[in-house]
């Protein structure tokens, strides 16, 4: 069964305060960089998964995405998804919540 | 009569609830171990504070997925009362049995004080002993306890009486300076503050013992 390679990318939503976001941004003024005018921390969350196929492996990442890896109430995510030997930082988000 | 305490690994308020329930107000009290599924023979839940599973990724978000706490859902469908404290309320939020999300406190610190709450009882039926607009001050001891929902959900639960606990000083930043819901029923309770921490007068004040003492009628 083919391996896919996989990275979710959760953010927190736009209207979400993100006081550790604003904490880093401060330091990085203090580091000299200046220029920063918005920083927000998410995550990313690398897979692997076995599936019969790429839409198969895309429905169940979803799921996953929807269901534990994000909260839907303070945080939106995007899904890359590509063979595995690929990069998947190179393949176009497929998927969205 | 009967109270489970729910027992993930990571809770460390569970033995404090089981004092507070067993030790001050005389009610009989068993853990119930997170791979467990029998509820038989209790009238109340509480899922108490602590760092389910570490709290990794989101707080209470794996724990949500424990086998004992789908046996909870059921038991909250047949109109069983669930109380969540501090990471408890975390749970009850990432299962939907209450709305919103708990989130970083808006000033990163952690807060651990006491702070005082208005009492909005309405129908909770966890809340009877208390008087509306009732102010009591019970322990914080949180990093992650600013709640969060949009404004027009937060309207809707002004509305419909949900919001039972608001805090007095914010002390967190949450929205509606909200510290603890009630479902439409009444009967799932969620909140940050501890009132387990607030039943024995040698520890401090005692204003959460009616609460826990609601099952005594």
């Amino acid at each position: 069964m083919p391996v896919y390679s996989a990275r979710v990318l959760v953010s927190l939503r736009p209207s979400v305060l993100d006081p550790a976001g604003e904490a880093t941004r401060s330091a990085a003024s203090r580091l000299g960089v200046e220029g920063i005018v918005k920083l927000r921390i998410g995550k990313a969350v690398e897979l692997e998964i076995e599936a019969p196929d790429l839409a198969t492996a895309r429905e169940r990442l979803s799921l996953l995405s929807d269901r534990l890896l994000a909260n839907a109430v303070i945080e939106n995510w995007t899904l890359e998804l590509a063979a595995s030997g690929e990069s998947s930082g190179t393949s176009s988000p497929v998927g969205e919540g | 009569m009967g109270i489970g305490v729910v027992v993930f690994p990571g809770s460390n308020c569970d033995r404090d609830v089981r004092w507070a329930t067993e030790g001050c107000l005389g009610v009989p009290t068993r853990f119930l171990w997170h791979e467990e599924r029998d509820l038989s023979g209790l009238d109340a839940v509480i899922i108490p504070g602590g760092f389910s599973y570490g709290d990794y990724l989101r707080c209470g978000a794996i724990a949500s997925f424990a086998p004992i706490l789908q046996e909870v859902a059921a038991f909250v469908e047949r109109g069983g009362r669930v109380l969540g404290i501090c990471n408890g309320f975390q749970v009850l939020t990432e299962m939907g049995l209450l709305p919103g999300a708990l989130t970083r406190n808006e000033k990163l610190h952690f807060v651990c004080e006491d702070t005082p709450l208005q009492v909005s009882p309405g129908h909770c039926q966890w809340l009877k002993g208390y008087g509306d607009g009732e102010t009591i001050h019970l322990p914080i001891a949180h990093g992650e306890g600013r709640y969060q929902v949009d404004p027009g959900q937060l309207q809707q639960l002004e509305d419909s009486g949900c919001v039972v606990f608001r805090y007095q000083a914010n002390p967190n930043g949450s929205v509606g300076a909200v510290a603890g819901l009630t479902n439409p029923a009444g009967t799932v309770l969620g909140l940050m503050p501890h009132p387990e921490r607030a039943c024995d007068p040698a520890t401090g004040g005692i204003d959460g013992r009616r609460l826990l003492a609601s099952l005594l009628g």
